[in-house]
């Protein structure tokens, strides 16, 4: 359990605010020179030529970076590397890899999904700059598996090249960070496990985006717009997408974790001896007990690695005002700068890494910010309007539905950037919706009900399994420094002061309690026993399409599919959904007793003393 | 029976020749009565030859020629002198009286070290420092009535009270002596091991076997908790052959014999026996078969277990041996198996059969540089997979060449270092080679001078395939010379602040690249993290060949100044080391033994228990180790727990075995109380069952061997039960090994105390 600590520890590594901008030479002056420079490091050539153009474009306008040269050169040279950034936007794709050959450190190869191999021509840009393709389901491919699996272990076993992955496996829509999938982590550990290398380095890798340049592409396909197909022709009609401004971008380079260290009493390399190696074996508990701990680790410092936009700020304060608000009336300028100021405050006494320009008067921050997402909130005379989007004019008016969605698009966008900050808020905000619901101050059932609640949102907050406990004692210090609460042995009582901290906490989580409940409503109320996926996705979508209409139901965040698939998983975690093996589809059997506990308890009906009775609140 | 030829009269003559040095020995150092020693006749059922008398290397009174706190001969040693160089002293070996002139600067640009900075050891042996010998009178008493030499001498008692571990020798180089034997006893023959052993049992005391005191397991070491008199018992006067036998091509020989001595007499006849461990200078025959030794040319004549036919061995509920020579037995578990690497926890070995070969007609050394460490390992990998090996072959990794380089005597003539700067061009520049990548293996044939052309041939065709080049003669021995006197180098690295310490392990052919990668970087690293200030030389060879596996050989040394307690680190740093071995799947020892290294094991077995196969089943000397018992596809069960060396678990003799559920009960003729009846499930036993129990002591965990020491052993029906201390020339115990049902057919016999009319009505 030390070991988190000083994990954690590192990502929040004494280095100050200091941000250089290592590429500010290239900034200036691109040449094409640079791109077809040779470098020997290596048989890749590393520089995407091509997409330089395209890279560029969005990279150069600022990019900002937090970089530990020497000591990533270093441990690729000891140990085999593996870079393991979010993944939040294509660009992640390319980014790192420019930045390394830029440093003249061994470019990486890269696992990423197959459909981009089916691009025509920047497929092949992709398998130059040193990607490998695999596909998404494997299923029960065992070939494919294999081959696969034995091309990422030799790689990690003979040091070719460092490999960088995705341990979230697929992009972030909702820029929230994702659990972590196991597969590839087993892949590349099992090297270490027996004992083919010494040890094995992660670089957990932050990039944070001030504008993320799919946001509303992201915020459609959560609204049910299926995702348009990557083909090179949608990538030229895209480009004028980069004509946009952007933003800046960061990257943090997490400190190295050593797989050796971390591992060190969690696995036991001897139960690899007495078969051959080279023999598939089922992974044991006790290895993929490790594993994901590790992975959901990785993931843990990349959260603390990535950088808060001020941005990111202000949308956290623009989605607690009332919807109506922002469409109709619009929210008063100060009002807005004032909150974000203050919730400034509480993001620092967090211990989160802030980009706040410190020269530049505090309101030019928030105007350029709300200036460069002029495609989400507009300012006009002192007010805040969320943009609509606007369509080519039509003969019809527009029906109530459609503007919902316009709205719902904007709004998702806001959630989004929301998002970013989120994990620096979570757990105590989760110990804040707790005392709430439950109306107790025992530390005991606080601790039951936060376990809860972090069961039921385990797939919208990633936690680190076996550590709730750790997580909660950390949530309520922060709280106490906040000046939010009083700890004691014994109990956790709101203070005085704290509370605006805590209804803000509160009501960031708040959103995403009440479409948990729309859909547990759905489940118990409306919806047959069996249901496929599909069929709940549309269903709970016109539901809460009718809510929200009806002035029911406040957040639109209950039309995103993203959340509407997490619950899905975390019922079938809970066994209050199971997947039924009879049909071909994927077909759930609702378990409507357990469905309508859960949605008891987190109403907070059922008191958190019966909870107390499963400690794992697995119900 | 060749040896049967020369009369008695040598024989009285020599013993009378030997009585008189040892009274004129204690006439001249003044003794208190105790202290006397007392000479007397053996009645070894064969005299030996003349040759044999006068072909002794290590005398009764070590002293003499050993050093007391370091390796080897007292004249022998490295030194650094004014000039710069490093010479080597004294006229044994054939490096002696020469000047290596690149050591100095190897060693200092090594470890950082540098000749101002000394280290000395204590040179006299102060006798007032060793504490007075704890004796047990009746033992003495009855000890003297038996006519077997023995004394009580303090330099007598220091010098049985260690083997050749670095936590051994470092408190001795500063003159502090801990708990050493209170007695030393010298049997010249088996059956005065015998009245010994009694003795032993009769009156409590704790017997410790000493052969040729190179242990490095720690076997030697006297438990610190032991209260009982401990007596050592120096087998070093049993040194004759026996008989040799030319139409079988066997030897009977005492166990007490030392290698050099062994093949020395053995030549003389014209013949081998073909075993040669590193430490054979010194190390007895008893030892060898007590610790599973292997020799460097196993690959022609075998490890010690190929070449023993017949073993002795006093245990003290009596004698056990096998009724007859035949080369195989298939009349239940080997006997022979539960005595190689019992490490004297099981009994003293006294008498043994060995195989022997006639003399090679043609011996030839040779080497082969490789590019790189893997193209080396590839390389033998496909010798083994050929089954082509040489008498020897060794592959040495860069540091080690580096090291042996720096080990190369002064060039006799301009000619010869020319000639060798003419190679080194040739290697590094015309094929390429990196000189800080390339290794070197080193080799040995025998037999034939054409069988051994031949051989010489296919194994460098071999070798070519993997880049390897022959590299000389020369190369070659220098590279086995090294084996002999790396153990003084390790002194002469402790007059200047550098520790160092080797290790062994056997491993599968595919992960030999990677226990010797991760061995070495664990111990970098781990010396790092412990605050040596220095890096160490962290190195290793592949020393043996097998089918499914090779031996391999770490030395790691670092300079410990700055350190508080270099011991200590030291220590943690081998023990990571050896957890790293474990991890990746490399076994705790391939011919040094166990001894305190079960106590890793013990840790590791609580982890990986296997429960519910027939539960009444512990073995432990056998999941780790290379060392399997017969029978025992699997270990299985569980740990059984002492929970004081006092308590002992101990097998009912009389009663039936088979379907019993309780098949222990209290031992009550001694002191020794059962702190819980052993249950094992109902069912037949399966075979016979090694029962190996470790011990907790108070909640702390004891050391096994202290467990040991104390423990009876049960050997089925014979009840052979236990109370030596460690073993015999080396080591100590693994845990205690219990066998609780004999199979019928045993094709041994067994002497109840002395020969009765019931053994020989068996035979």
């Amino acid at each position: 359990m030390t070991h988190t600590d000083t994990a954690s520890g590192r990502a929040k590594m004494d280095h100050g605010e200091e941000f250089v901008d290592i590429l500010e030479e290239r900034r200036r002056s691109y040449d094409l020179g640079h791109a077809l420079r040779t470098i020997n490091l290596h048989p890749y050539q590393g520089g995407p030529r091509c997409s330089t153009a395209k890279l560029n474009k969005a990279v150069l306008e600022s990019q900002y970076l937090r970089y530990v040269a020497e000591e990533l050169q270093k441990a690729t040279q000891e140990t085999p590397v593996i870079l393991m950034p979010n993944h939040k936007s294509y660009l992640d794709f390319l980014v790192i890899s420019y930045i390394l050959f830029t440093y003249d450190i061994p470019v990486p190869v890269i696992a990423s999904v197959i459909r981009l191999a089916e691009m025509k021509m920047v497929g092949e840009i992709l398998r130059r700059s040193g990607a490998f393709f695999i596909r998404r389901a494997i299923g029960s491919d065992k070939l494919y598996w294999a081959v696969l699996s034995e091309y990422v272990k030799t790689i990690v076993r003979t040091g070719y090249a460092p490999m960088k992955f995705y341990v979230e496996g697929l992009r972030s829509r909702t820029l929230k960070s994702m659990t972590p999938k196991l597969g590839m982590m087993h892949m590349v550990l099992e090297p270490y496990f027996k004992s083919e290398v010494f040890d094995i380095t992660l670089v957990p890798i932050s990039i944070s985006y001030d504008r993320v340049l799919e946001e509303s592409l992201h915020a459609h396909e959560l609204l049910g717009v299926p995702k348009p197909k990557e083909t090179t022709t949608s990538l030229l009609k895209s480009t004028k997408v980069l004509q946009e401004d952007y933003g800046a971008m960061h990257v943090n380079f997490g400190r190295p974790i050593s797989v050796r260290q971390m591992c060190e009493g969690k696995i036991n390399r001897c139960q690899y001896n007495l078969t051959p190696r080279d023999l598939p074996q089922k992974p044991t508990e006790e290895a993929q007990a490790c594993v994901s701990w590790l992975a959901h680790l990785v993931v843990r410092v990349q959260d603390e690695g990535s950088v808060i936009s001020p941005w990111s700020l202000m949308a956290c304060m623009l989605l607690q005002a009332p919807i109506t608000a922002l469409t109709e009336e619009g929210l008063l300028w100060h009002q807005l700068t004032g909150k974000t100021l203050w919730l400034r405050k509480l993001v620092l006494d967090c211990g989160a890494r802030l980009n706040w320009p410190a020269q530049t008067p505090d309101s030019d921050v928030m105007s350029s910010a709300v200036a460069l997402h002029r495609s989400v909130v507009h300012q006009k005379a002192g007010r805040v309007y969320l943009v609509q989007e606007e369509e080519p004019a039509r003969r019809h008016p527009i029906s109530p539905q459609e503007r919902m969605m316009r709205t719902a698009s904007a709004v998702l966008m806001l959630a989004s950037y929301r998002n970013q900050s989120l994990h620096v808020f979570v757990r105590p905000a989760l110990v804040a919706t707790a005392l709430h619901i439950t109306e107790s101050t025992q530390r005991d059932e606080l601790f039951a009900f936060y376990c809860f609640l972090q069961e039921l949102f385990s797939y919208e907050f990633v936690s680190i399994p076996g550590e709730l406990s750790q997580d909660f004692e950390e949530a309520c210090s922060l709280l106490k420094k906040c000046g939010a609460a009083h700890i004691s042995q014994q109990e956790v009582t709101p203070s005085a002061g704290g509370m605006e901290t805590l209804s803000f906490l509160r009501a960031l989580i708040q959103p995403f309690i009440d479409s948990y409940q729309v859909m547990l409503r759905y489940l118990c109320e409306e919806g047959d026993q069996v249901l496929t996926e599909k069929q709940f996705l549309a269903a709970v979508r016109s539901l809460a399409t009718r809510l929200i209409l009806s002035g029911e139901l406040d957040t639109y965040e209950a039309l995103s599919s993203d959340t509407q698939k997490n619950l899905l998983l975390a019922l079938r975690r809970l066994e209050a959904v199971t997947k039924s093996r009879a049909s071909e589809e994927n077909e759930f059997i609702v378990n409507e007793a357990a469905v309508r506990k859960i949605g008891d308890v987190l109403s907070g009906k059922i008191p958190p003393q019966m909870l107390q009775t499963t400690p794992d609140a697995r119900l | 029976m060749a040896a049967n030829g020369s009369g008695g009269g040598s024989d009285r003559q020599r013993v009378a020749q030997q009585r008189l040095r040892i009274i004129a020995g204690h006439l001249r150092r003044p003794a208190d009565e105790d202290s006397a020693v007392r000479a007397a006749e053996c009645k070894a059922p064969q005299s030996e030859s003349d040759a044999s008398a006068e072909g002794k290397t290590v005398p009764r009174r070590r002293q003499e020629i050993m050093k007391w706190n370091g390796w080897g001969y007292n004249d022998t040693k490295f030194i650094f002198n004014k000039k710069g160089q490093t010479e080597f002293t004294g006229k044994r070996y054939r490096l002696s009286g020469m000047i290596l002139p690149g050591l100095q600067d190897w060693f200092e640009n090594t470890f950082g070290a540098s000749v101002h900075h000394k280290s000395p050891a204590t040179n006299i042996l102060n006798s007032s420092a060793v504490q007075p010998p704890n004796l047990n009178e009746a033992f003495v008493e009855e000890l003297k009535s038996t006519g077997v030499p023995f004394s009580h001498d303090a330099e007598d008692r220091v010098f049985r009270a260690n083997g050749h571990c670095l936590h051994e020798i470092f408190p001795l180089r500063e003159g502090k002596i801990g708990r050493v034997p209170d007695t030393v006893v010298w049997p010249n023959c088996h059956n005065d091991v015998v009245k010994i052993v009694e003795l032993a049992c009769k009156h409590n005391v704790c017997l410790i076997p000493f052969g040729g005191g190179t242990s490095v397991s720690s076997a030697l070491e006297c438990p610190l908790e032991e209260t009982r008199s401990i007596v050592s018992l120096d087998t070093s006067q049993m040194n004759r052959i026996l008989w040799i036998d030319e139409k079988n091509l066997t030897a009977h020989v005492e166990a007490g014999i030392i290698g050099q001595d062994l093949e020395r007499l053995l030549n003389e006849s014209g013949y081998c026996t073909g075993h040669e461990p590193d430490s054979m200078e010194f190390s007895s025959l008893g030892g060898w078969v007590a610790t599973r030794a292997s020799g460097m040319k196993k690959n022609v004549y075998g490890n010690i277990e190929d070449l023993v036919v017949h073993i002795k061995m006093v245990t003290p509920q009596g004698v056990i041996e096998k009724s007859c020579q035949g080369p195989r037995m298939s009349t239940g578990p080997d006997i022979h198996h539960f005595i190689l690497g019992s490490e004297g926890t099981l009994g003293l070995v006294t008498e043994v059969t060995m195989k022997i070969r006639p003399v090679p007609a043609y011996q030839k050394y040779g080497s082969v540089v490789f590019p790189d460490f893997e193209q080396g390992v590839a390389c033998l990998r496909e010798v083994a997979r050929q089954r082509c090996a040489p008498a020897s072959i060794r592959l040495m990794d860069n540091k080690q060449f580096q090291f042996g380089h720096a080990l190369k005597p002064q060039g006799s003539s301009m000619f010869t270092s020319f000639l060798d700067g003419l190679k080194k061009f040739y290697i590094t520049k015309f094929k390429g080679f990196d000189p800080n990548r390339l290794c070197v293996a080193t080799l040995l044939f025998e037999g034939d001078r054409e069988k051994v052309l031949q051989h010489e041939k296919q194994v460098y065709d071999i070798a070519a395939k993997f880049g390897g080049l022959a590299a000389g003669e020369d190369n070659g021995q220098r590279g086995y010379m090294l084996t002999f006197v790396i153990a003084y180098l390790r002194d002469l690295g402790l007059d200047y602040y550098v520790i160092a310490e080797s290790f062994e392990t056997s491993v599968p052919w595919d992960r030999v690249l990677d226990v010797c990668r991760n061995v070495k970087a664990r111990i970098v690293r781990e010396c790092k993290e412990r605050g040596v200030q220095f890096s160490p030389l962290s190195t290793c060879r592949v020393t043996q060949t097998y089918d499914a596996g090779a031996c391999v050989y770490f030395y790691f040394a670092f300079n410990y100044r700055g350190l508080s307690d270099p011991i200590h680190t030291f220590e943690q740093v081998e023990h990571a080391a050896r957890e790293e071995i474990l991890a990746n799947g490399g076994s705790l020892s391939h011919h040094h033994g166990g001894g305190d290294r079960f106590k890793i094991k013990r840790l590791l077995i609580k982890r990986r228990r296997r429960v519910g196969v027939n539960d009444a089943a512990v073995i432990t000397g056998c999941i780790l180790t290379s060392k399997r018992w017969p029978g025992h596809p699997e270990p299985r069960g569980e740990e059984v727990i002492l929970r004081s060396p006092r308590h002992v678990l101990t097998a009912s003799p009389s009663r039936k075995l088979m379907g019993e559920s309780s098949i222990y009960q209290p031992c009550t003729s001694s002191a020794n109380t059962l702190p819980r009846p052993y249950h094992r499930s109902a069912g037949p036993l399966p075979y016979p069952v090694f029962h190996v129990p470790t011990s907790i002591c108070q909640g702390k965990p004891l050391r096994l061997r202290t467990a040991c020491h104390r423990v009876k052993l049960i050997l089925g029906l014979y009840n052979v039960s236990s109370v030596l201390g460690p073993p015999l020339g080396a080591r100590h115990c693994p845990p205690t090994v219990w066998l609780h049902r004999a199979p019928t057919s045993l094709s041994l016999y067994l002497h109840r105390g002395h020969c009765t009319q019931e053994t020989e009505n068996m035979t």
